[in-house]
């Protein structure tokens, strides 16, 4: 847990996201936006943490964010996407989506394009609570129940799935450039085909037995039909969405609400979670040495576990082991990346060997040596 | 009613004239409401003052920097309680010391950022920042360190040092210039150091007096070498009290030896070093200025006098010095008689003196707080049942959940108190206003990890109860799923029902068709799950299923009275088609609860509209036909045999 160092920044972070670093440099994430909540003026703040080229001597004096420029938001942040290197989106508790421009030159922000009352119900706003992008079209989902979908350089909506969700929708993520899945207040994985018109999803998921909330959703970064879903009671969940509809492995993971859930971008056996409990947990998958000869290389091999069916070939390890999920197996490993007695961690990113999060202590922590 | 101490501040509220009106006002948790009333005082101007004000005694919760102030120390407060309490208190000593510690390099963090940024306007903020951290240092010598004899006065010359920045500037200065023995400070600085026990300092700067005057070497050389052996009293070392007395009074008369002999008389500022030295109060008080405050002049006293000093003696010295330092006419400020109580080792003055100094109660808390672990308070009851720390506590964290953001801080506040701050807590989160349903889901969980059922009840029904009102009927499902509460989820499915009795069919079918064990909470929601699933049967044609469900649904008894028609409606087709789908026994059930339905209703009103009485009665006679053709074709068709 070393060089984790605690930004108290008189504000309660509900987001925080790193600017995305183009893949062919090598460099590290230098660049973070966070947006905060629950405050009567919330804003959206890009940090630096400094020049990472340069070898710091002194290791305590390394990557104190400084705050680069703010800017007032109307409403609490509920979600934040980088949409290329100088536009943010950012969806509001107000119902309104807005994308913002960072000027390098001048280090400041402005309002780049307002939708207004993007979520709401007939007589009042309705908060938007996710939004993802795929440059240039922006995907967002409200409470209530609506999905739209925008494009950065247009001004009216392209398209809108009224009456998607009879509860609120959570989170969105996108499979496909075409597909997103969606998760809601009972408990649902939906998946929507924008090729297709209608308002029905093409495909609808659910546990058996209670339906917990789910809050959010992540799509395997390699394989696009996994994807890891964290709800009410803090259990984390893995899916294929090609086959059944049920979860492929449960794992407990928090004692309350699990905010956020990622998978590393670039190395896909890791994953993260944070969770109203105030913890923040490294998920391993370690496919190395105890590995049993079945799970190490070669195609065409089966994968002991719940589901039946062999997958299409390659990264056959890191696949098995989120598959199986079973962490008495050893195949799985779980640390703690917090110190303890926190506040709910709300938000966190990963990109590189940095890791960023947000707590409703008002403080931010960066981590720049993760182990990966 | 006791005595107040001092006297109340009075704020003047804009707009209002105290001759012509009354105010009226109205208590809140951290603030009063203040209006105008009607009533007017004799031959008083008509018009009144429409507006309602809010006073408010507690601005600083609203600065952003102290915000981090107050994150910072809830942390460090919420570790504080988690310390262990099967420890002696001997080995809890350093941990608690370091706590202050922590504390304090809060408070200084807090300060430097204030002094970054109030750069132009009056820093008063940052000056009670400044305040606080040297009564707070001074508690923690005095009471937490307990430092006994002999370390008494190196803690306190500490203290002063870490409080007397600006030697260092000056002294800086002058050896920066180009001849530092000519600087117009450079005597001050020397001083300085020597008023401040810093001798090794204070003999460096004079060596470079001394390469200036070859001809008073003697002089210098004597001046150095009594600077050099001052004793110190190093608390590690064998070394007792005694031993360190005995050498120390050696010195001392060594010093005064020198001064009697008139060694220094040629150089004025030397004899003065010599007589602070020795003690001289005269002396010390030339240098009121380079002193500044009375308890420097304390220390310093104690240092050349004392040094031995014990706890004890300690107020003595101080009331003394603070007599012998402060012109009589001059007021004392709160902070000087706040420091006085604690050379008093009066705790309890100490804290009331702070509250009422003070506007919000953070400071008084956490102090108190940190010295009750140090069993340092005797727990005297108040008058209304809790000790101080409680009380104190409560204050404070009834103040934080006024603020709209830091409320969340206040819950562990309160979860540390232990005899009221649960009914406190369970006030106070009920009022919190609810706009997201993120924020309401934070809210649950707190009340849910301190089993207050009650208030997550409440909350739930708010919750769906605004659901309900957007038409979200999904999400007022997943609320009253969360508080169980049976009667909402009944109120729902009435509004499926209703709905669909209205439209003819289902809105949200997503939601309905995957209930799952929800279903199981209330009796009327069973009855929607189950009456969709009949219309799914339908529409998949699987008829024998269907027929057996609908007529589970009314002889169970799940289904409500109400509905009994729609169903038997519902019933319609499926009599109707050609193959026998109901069996004689489940024809005559069905008649059965026909007759039981119009049975009810059998006396037409005069109010009911001729036509409502038609479509009634033709429904009835509809059923009641299909109902007969179906009983006689299934007895027929069980009554054959295959040959």
């Amino acid at each position: 847990m070393e060089g984790i160092n605690a930004k108290y920044v008189s504000k309660k972070i509900s987001k925080t996201r790193w600017r995305p670093v183009s893949s062919s440099s090598l460099q590290q994430p230098d660049i973070f936006a966070t947006g905060s909540w629950d405050n009567e003026d919330n804003s959206i703040s890009i940090w630096s943490i400094g020049e990472n080229g340069v070898s710091s001597m002194d290791d305590e004096f390394e990557g104190d964010p400084q705050l680069l420029c703010e800017y007032k938001h109307n409403g609490d942040v509920l979600d934040l996407q980088f949409l290329d290197q100088d536009r943010i989106v950012t969806a509001s508790s107000t119902g309104a989506v807005t994308i913002f421009r960072h000027h390098h030159n001048s280090q400041t922000l402005s309002v780049s394009k307002l939708w207004e009352r993007a979520h709401h119900y007939p007589c009042n706003n309705a908060p938007c609570t996710g939004v993802v992008c795929n440059s240039p079209e922006i995907v967002t989902v409200g409470e209530d129940g609506r999905i739209m979908l925008f494009r950065a350089d247009q001004e009216g909506v392209l398209r809108t799935i009224e009456k998607a969700d009879s509860s609120a929708i959570h989170a969105v993520t996108f499979l496909r450039t075409t597909e997103i899945l969606t998760v809601n207040s009972i408990g649902q994985l939906k998946l929507w085909d924008f090729r297709q018109p209608g308002n029905e999803p093409s495909q609808i998921l659910s546990l058996t037995g209670d339906r917990v909330p789910l809050h959010c959703v992540d799509r395997h970064p390699n394989q696009q039909h996994i994807v890891a879903t964290g709800g009410q009671d803090g259990m984390l969940c893995i899916w294929d969405v090609r086959q059944g509809n049920m979860p492929i492995s449960l794992m407990e993971a928090h004692t309350s609400e699990m905010w956020e859930v990622h998978f590393h971008p670039s190395n896909p056996g890791h994953l993260f979670s944070c969770s109203e409990d105030g913890s923040l947990l490294h998920w391993e998958t370690s496919s190395n040495t105890d590995t049993p000869s079945f799970l190490q290389g070669g195609r065409n091999t089966s994968i002991i576990s719940r589901s039946a069916i062999a997958p299409a070939g390659g990264n056959q390890s890191l696949i098995n082991a989120w598959l199986t999920g079973d962490s008495s197996k050893g195949h799985l490993e779980t640390t703690h990346m917090l110190p303890s007695q926190m506040l709910s961690v709300n938000s966190l990113d990963v990109l590189g060997q940095c890791l960023v999060c947000g707590t409703d202590g008002e403080a931010i922590y960066v981590n720049r040596h993760v182990p990966i | 009613m006791e005595e107040v101490d001092v006297e109340p501040t009075t704020t003047p509220i804009p707009g209002f004239d105290s001759n012509q009106k009354h105010l009226g006002f109205v208590w809140g948790p951290g603030d009063i409401l203040v209006y105008e009333t009607i009533y007017k005082a004799s031959g008083g101007s008509a018009g009144g003052c429409p507006f309602v004000h809010e006073v408010r005694k507690d601005e600083d919760i609203y600065s952003p920097i102290l915000r981090k102030l107050f994150n910072e120390s809830h942390h460090i407060f919420v570790g504080l309680q988690r310390i262990r309490e099967d420890l002696p208190s001997k080995n809890k000593k350093p941990q608690f010391v370091s706590i202050s510690k922590n504390y304090r390099s809060v408070i200084r963090a807090c300060m430097e950022e204030l002094q970054q940024v109030a750069v132009y306007h009056n820093d008063s903020l940052g000056n009670t920042l400044l305040s606080l951290e040297l009564i707070w240092n001074l508690c923690e010598v005095l009471f937490i360190d307990a430092a006994p004899a002999g370390s008494l006065v190196l803690h306190l010359l500490d203290w002063v040092r870490l409080h007397k920045a600006d030697v260092d500037e000056k002294a800086r200065e002058v050896l920066a210039s180009e001849s530092p023995a000519e600087h117009q400070a450079y005597w001050d600085v020397v001083i300085s150091y020597v008023l401040q026990g810093r001798m090794d300092e204070a003999r460096q700067v004079l060596v470079k007096q001394a390469a200036l005057q070859p001809a008073a070497r003697v002089m210098f050389k004597l001046l150095d070498n009594l600077l050099m052996k001052m004793p110190i009293f190093n608390p590690g070392e064998t070394q007792t009290l005694t031993e360190f007395d005995v050498k120390w009074r050696h010195w001392r008369e060594e010093v005064d030896h020198c001064l009697q002999d008139q060694s220094f008389a040629s150089n004025r500022h030397l004899e003065d070093i010599c007589k602070i030295l020795v003690g001289d109060e005269d002396v010390l008080l030339e240098y009121k200025e380079l002193l500044s405050t009375w308890y420097h002049f304390l220390v310093t006293r104690l240092l050349f006098s004392h040094p031995t000093v014990k706890p004890t003696e300690l107020h003595y010295y101080a009331q003394s010095s603070m007599h012998m330092f402060l012109d009589t006419r001059s007021v004392p400020e709160p902070l000087d008689s706040i420091l006085l109580a604690a050379f008093e080792f009066d705790i309890h003055q100490v804290i009331k003196d702070c509250s009422i100094a003070l506007n919000n109660w953070w400071f008084v808390g956490h102090l108190t707080d940190l010295l009750d672990h140090c069993k340092l308070l005797q727990s005297h009851n108040l008058h209304f049942g809790s000790n101080l720390r409680e009380f104190l506590l409560l204050e404070y964290a009834s103040g934080l959940f006024t603020h709209h953001s830091l409320w969340q801080l206040a819950v562990d506040y309160f979860d540390h108190c232990p005899e009221f701050g649960r009914v406190y807590l369970e006030l106070q989160i009920e009022r919190v206003p609810l706009d997201t349903e993120r924020k309401a889901l934070k809210v649950i969980r707190i009340c849910e990890q301190r089993q207050m059922t009650e208030q997550v009840r409440s909350i739930c029904k708010i919750m769906a109860k605004k659901a309900l009102r957007n038409n979200r009927l999904g999400s007022a499902l997943s609320w009253s799923i969360r508080a169980k509460d049976a009667a909402f989820a009944t109120l729902i499915s009435e509004r499926f029902l209703q709905d669909y009795c209205a439209k003819g069919t289902f809105s949200d079918l997503d939601l309905i068709d995957n209930l799952g064990p929800a279903m199981l909470l209330s009796d009327r929601l069973t009855f929607l799950g189950k009456y969709r699933e009949f219309h799914r049967l339908y529409g998949e044609k699987r008829f024998s299923d269907a027929a057996k469900l609908l007529l589970s649904l009314m002889t169970a008894k799940i289904a409500p009275h109400s509905f009994w028609m729609t169903l038997l409606t519902d019933a319609l087709p499926l009599l109707e088609q050609k193959e026998v789908i109901f069996s004689a026994d489940q024809t005559h059930e069905l008649m059965f609860c026909l007759e039981e339905l119009t049975s009810g209703k059998s006396v037409p009103t005069p109010d009911k509209p001729m036509q409502d009485e038609d479509i009634e009665t033709t429904k009835i006679e509809l059923l009641r036909l299909a109902l007969a053709r179906n009983l006689a074709m299934a007895i027929v068709k069980e009554g054959t045999v295959e040959i």
